[in-house]
Parts: C-alpha cells; structure tokens; sequence
C-alpha cells in the first residue's frame, strides 16, 4: 500500500464500528418514516389525541424548565461555593434522579404528596389541592427527573468559573450582586443555556413518573409520550402520527441551537 | 500585618509608602507576595497587624475592623490581568466606575479618555481575547487608574509578557506610574523590575522581609543569598553601534554587532576579573580603575570599583588576599564581551 495515501484514511475498524453505531441510531427512525400513512397523517395531527397531548407536552417541559432555572441555578450555587458539612451526600442526593427508574421516582412523588402522603394529605386537607392525577402533577413529575441536569450543568460551570474574576471585580468596587448579575452569571450563560436545553429534553420525553404520578388522562396528564403508549395498542397510524410530532419537535429544537451552547456539554 | 496562609506559612510584612513613591515586594515565587496582595486588597483578612490608607483603618483584626475589596479604593492590576473576556475593552476599564454608580455615559467617557492616555484608542470594542499581551497589560492599568483609587497595587504587571514587550511595557508602566499621585505598591520577581520601578526595595522570603533599602542598597550590600544573587548583575545603560557602547564617556565592546541605539547591559559580578596589572587574553573590555569599596562576605568578596566605569565585582577572599587587594587599590578589570547581557531600550 502506498504509504502516503494510507496516512490519510481513517483506519478501517473505526469506521466499520463508528457506521454500525450510527445504523443503531439511524433505523428507527427510519422504520418509523416507513411505517408512516402519509396520506391519512393530516387528519391524524389534528385529532384532539395528539393535539391536546402536543400541548400538555409543551406546557409541562417548558414549566419543568422554567422551575428547573428558578430553584436549581441557586440550587447549583451552594452546592458550588458554600461548604457545608454533608455536602457530597446532598450532591449525591440531588443527582438520584438521573439514576433512578422514573416510576420509582414518580410512586416516590405519589407517596409524599399523594392525597394520603407525607405532605399530601395535610395539603388536600387544608387547601383542597390534589396533585396527582392533575396538570401540575405532570409539571411536578418532569421537574422531578429534569431539574437535576440543569444542577449538574451549573454546578460544574460554576466549580471551573476562575473565582480571581470575581476577586478582580470586588477590587474594583463591584457589591456582591453587581459581581453575580455583571460577572458571574454572564460568564456562566453558555452553561446555563446548555443545561436548559438538556432539561428540556429530558422534560419533553419523560414517561415513567408522569405515568406513575400523574396518571394518563387525555387532555389533563396525557402527554406525547403516554399518548404514544396508548395508541400503540389501538390506533397504530395514531401512535405512528404522534412519534413523527415528537421527532420533528426535538429535532427542531436542537438543529435550531447554537453551536456555540454544544460546545459545553 | 501578619497573613498566617497555613500551619507552617505566614507572612510578616511591616511597610508604608509615601504617596507619590513605589514600593516594591521582592521575592522568589512562595515567599508569599501572592499573599500580600490579597491581603491589601481585601480578598484576604490578616491575622495580626493594621493595614491603614488614606487615614482610615481597612483591616485591623484587634479592633474587629474589616472593609471588604469593594469599599478598598485600591486599583489593582493582577498578574494574569483578569480582563472580563466577556465585556469589550471599553466595558472593561469602564467597569470600576459603573460598579460605583457612576452613570454609564460619563463612565463611558471616562474610559475612553484613559485608553487614548495609554495609547489604545481603536481598541475599544474588541475583546480581551482579540488583545497582545502588552495592550492586555495596558487595559488592565487603564481599568485600575480610571477609578482615581488611593493605591495603586501591581501584582507582576510584566511576568506574564515575553522579554521585547516587558521592555517597551516597562517603559509605559514607568511612565504612568511617576503620573499617579498616590503610593504605589510593586510585587515583583523581577529584580530588573524592582530596580528600575521602585524607590524602596523590600526583600521578602519564606514570608519574612530580609532586607530594606533602595536599589543601590540592595544592589551593593546584600543581605541574604538571594538578594546577592538577584542584586548580582551590574545595570548599565548605553548606546550602541556596530557591537561598542558608549555609556558616559566609557565604552564597553559587546559580542552582538545586530543592535543599535539604547541598551542596557547587565555584567554579573562574576563575569569580571581582576587584576594587577593590565591582561592579556581575548577579553575585549579592560580598563585600570581603583578599589572604592569592598566588603567580606565570607569566601567571597564584593568590591566597588571607580571610574571610569563604576562596577560590583565578586571575587573569592583567597584572591582577594593574593592580590593584596584594599580600599584604593590600583587594579585592572577585565569583563569578556560574550558575558555581557544586551537589552534594547534603557
């Protein structure tokens, strides 16, 4: 073999191992594009099973990440910069999320805030309040199992920031909150928006504890995930129609990102 | 004030600067000049001591007085600079101003007028990343004097420059430096640094200061290895053609032909040799002059020669003795130009 031309080409086996990999990501969704009724799928979209699902999906994920920033960002900060005794088993248990079984999680929810849980039932009896089986019971859910990539994203970014930055800031007369909102937080931005993203996702896909803690009720807890469960069962071109919604959705969201937020994952 | 870092460091450091005057804190890296900085700035309290500016106490630990860095008027320039790579250039020096509720115009002003001072206008709204090194250097003094702070404070304004921009920057720093009208204070490795900058030397090592003084002090009467070691090199400034400097009526030849215009030499004290009567031998510079000064330092010994070229020589004591050597000695000193270092500027 010529010596220089070989030097060139990407060795044989990686590229074998590397196209197998991508033929496992790839055949789904292409079976998933071969299953599909092209012709009946207009009025499959509009049917209220995949319109009222689409929107419980959008509400929930974006809520979910909406929680996720307002209470994990500062979540991230002590768990960053403020030392105190038992912090690696608080790390440890806000991360438990990410590895536990999502029905876990959501019967977990369903034995604390179920209408006879530990916080559940003095809520139902003094506010009338019932989370489970309910909308906020999916909002609830989603933010349970997302909310932990956004901590673990922020975390870490606030871990690598150089703190002489925020030192060369209070040297030049910067209050603590003017060094948060000028320094800090700017300097964390691609890390953040990185972590919503993640959570998002994570927020849009999830089934197991919706399932579990929300229930399945079309229009109130039924979201794109569930609605495909059930339909697999019934109405085969339904549950083909709402996968290709998800499919089309996710990827939008992540073809329309910017690079630049890719770079730190 | 005393900075007690660990169990087995802290740093005992007793100095006041004059406004209009620079100290500088000599000292290898770990003799705790990171710490004296933090300290001053606030970023650090001391454990015993007083740190006082401009009549008011900023960290007294027996009065429990404690001002945090924000409330400082201190102008500090970092050794890595710590420009915010995320904010312009012009945000940047303009930042201690707004951070002090200046309002954003006249802040904008202001930061502006300082970075045409420095010779940086056009600049204004890149990015630190997109900056050399010595335009780095310059916005980050133009980010600290634009506050009109009481102190002005340089942690290794030049270490972080390769050896062509420390020189031109050095200059620049010189220059602001006599137009500031506070005390100043110079942390520094860089014995050339200290020398050229300062007009008080304080040597500090393993946190403890070792010696005080002004250059030529610490230059001609070292106290400590260290100091010996860096005070070494004799400093002289020149101007050169074709490899011959003339330095005040004396001329020096140098082994590089390649430079013209300002030098400044350094020859250690090692690099010269003494003796009776003239040399012979490929060393290029010999000159007769006279014993001004000598001091024992043990096995060596440190002379001071006269004119026509006033230079520190060391030479062992047994040589010393041989020669018959003493305080007005007529000798010849001889100095190989490959020996000499040559830095432009001066």
């Amino acid at each position: 073999m010529n010596g220089r031309r070989a030097a060139g080409r990407p060795p044989l086996v990686v590229v074998a191992l590397g196209g197998l990999g991508l033929a496992l990501f790839l055949l789904p969704l292409v079976g998933l594009l071969w299953r599909t009724n092209w012709s009946d799928l207009p009025a499959l979209l509009a049917s209220p099973v995949v319109t009222d699902a689409l929107w419980l999906s959008v509400i929930a994920s974006v809520s979910a990440t909406v929680i996720a920033l307002l209470l994990g960002v500062p979540l991230a900060w002590v768990l960053a910069r403020v030392e105190f005794p038992g912090r690696r088993l608080v790390r440890g248990l806000v991360l438990l999320p990410l590895v536990l079984p999502p029905v876990v999680g959501g019967a977990a929810l369903l034995f604390a805030l179920g209408r006879r849980g530990l916080v559940g039932e003095p809520l139902y009896e003094a506010t009338g309040l019932v989370l489970p089986f309910s909308t906020w019971g999916v909002v609830l859910a989603t933010t349970f199992v997302a909310m932990p990539f956004l901590v673990i994203t922020v975390e870490g970014a606030l871990r690598n920031l150089d703190e002489r930055f925020e030192g060369a800031a209070a040297s030049l007369g910067a209050s603590r909150w003017t060094v948060l909102r000028r320094v800090t937080l700017p300097m964390i931005a691609p890390s953040v928006m990185a972590g919503l993203v993640l959570t998002w996702a994570r927020a849009f896909g999830e089934f197991g504890a919706t399932i579990t803690f929300a229930g399945n009720l079309q229009g109130r807890t039924q979201t794109l995930p569930l609605a495909v469960f059930v339909a697999l069962e019934s109405d085969r071109d339904v549950a083909v129609a709402i996968s290709l919604v998800m499919v089309v959705v996710s990827l939008a969201v992540l073809v329309t990102l910017r690079e630049r937020w890719w770079k730190v994952l | 004030m005393v900075v007690r870092r660990s169990a087995t460091f802290a740093l005992e450091v007793d100095l006041s600067i004059e406004p209009g005057s620079t100290v500088a804190l000599l000292g290898p890296n770990g003799a705790g000049k990171s710490t004296a900085v933090s300290a001053v700035s606030g970023l650090l309290a001391i454990d015993e001591g007083k740190i006082e500016l401009a009549r008011s106490v900023l960290d007294d630990p027996a009065a429990d007085v404690f001002v945090p860095p924000e409330e400082r008027r201190i102008g500090v320039v970092f050794q890595d600079y710590l420009l915010f790579p995320h904010l312009t250039v012009l945000e940047n020096v303009a930042f201690g101003l707004r951070s002090r509720k200046v309002a954003n115009d006249r802040a904008r002003d202001a930061a502006a007028s300082w970075l045409e001072r420095l010779g940086l206008t056009g600049l204004e709204s890149l990015r630190p990343g997109d900056l050399s090194g010595g335009q780095a250097q310059r916005v980050a003094l133009a980010r600290a004097l634009v506050t009109e702070p009481d102190l002005l404070l340089l942690d290794e304004p030049l270490a972080a420059l390769d050896v062509t921009t420390r020189v031109e920057s050095r200059r620049v720093l010189s220059d602001h430096l006599s137009g500031f009208d506070g005390p100043r204070l110079l942390i520094t490795h860089d014995p050339t640094e200290a020398f050229l900058l300062a007009d008080e030397i304080q040597v500090v090592e393993d946190g403890i200061v070792t010696q005080v003084g002004s250059a030529d002090d610490i230059r001609l009467r070292p106290k400590t290895k260290y100091a010996a070691d860096l005070a070494g090199s004799n400093l002289v400034a020149g101007s050169t053609t074709d490899g011959l400097v003339e330095t005040g009526g004396h001329q020096i030849h140098i082994a590089d032909h390649g430079v013209s215009g300002p030098v400044l030499l350094t020859i250690h004290p090692n690099a010269i040799s003494v003796h009776r009567n003239r040399p012979e031998g490929s060393p290029r510079n010999s000159w007769a002059t006279t014993v001004d000064r000598l001091e024992s330092l043990g096995d060596r010994v440190r002379l001071r020669t006269g004119a026509p070229l006033p230079l520190t020589v060391e030479v062992t004591s047994e040589a010393t003795d041989a020669l018959g050597l003493g305080i007005g000695s007529e000798v010849w000193v001889a100095v190989k130009a490959t020996e000499i270092g040559v830095e432009p500027g001066g």
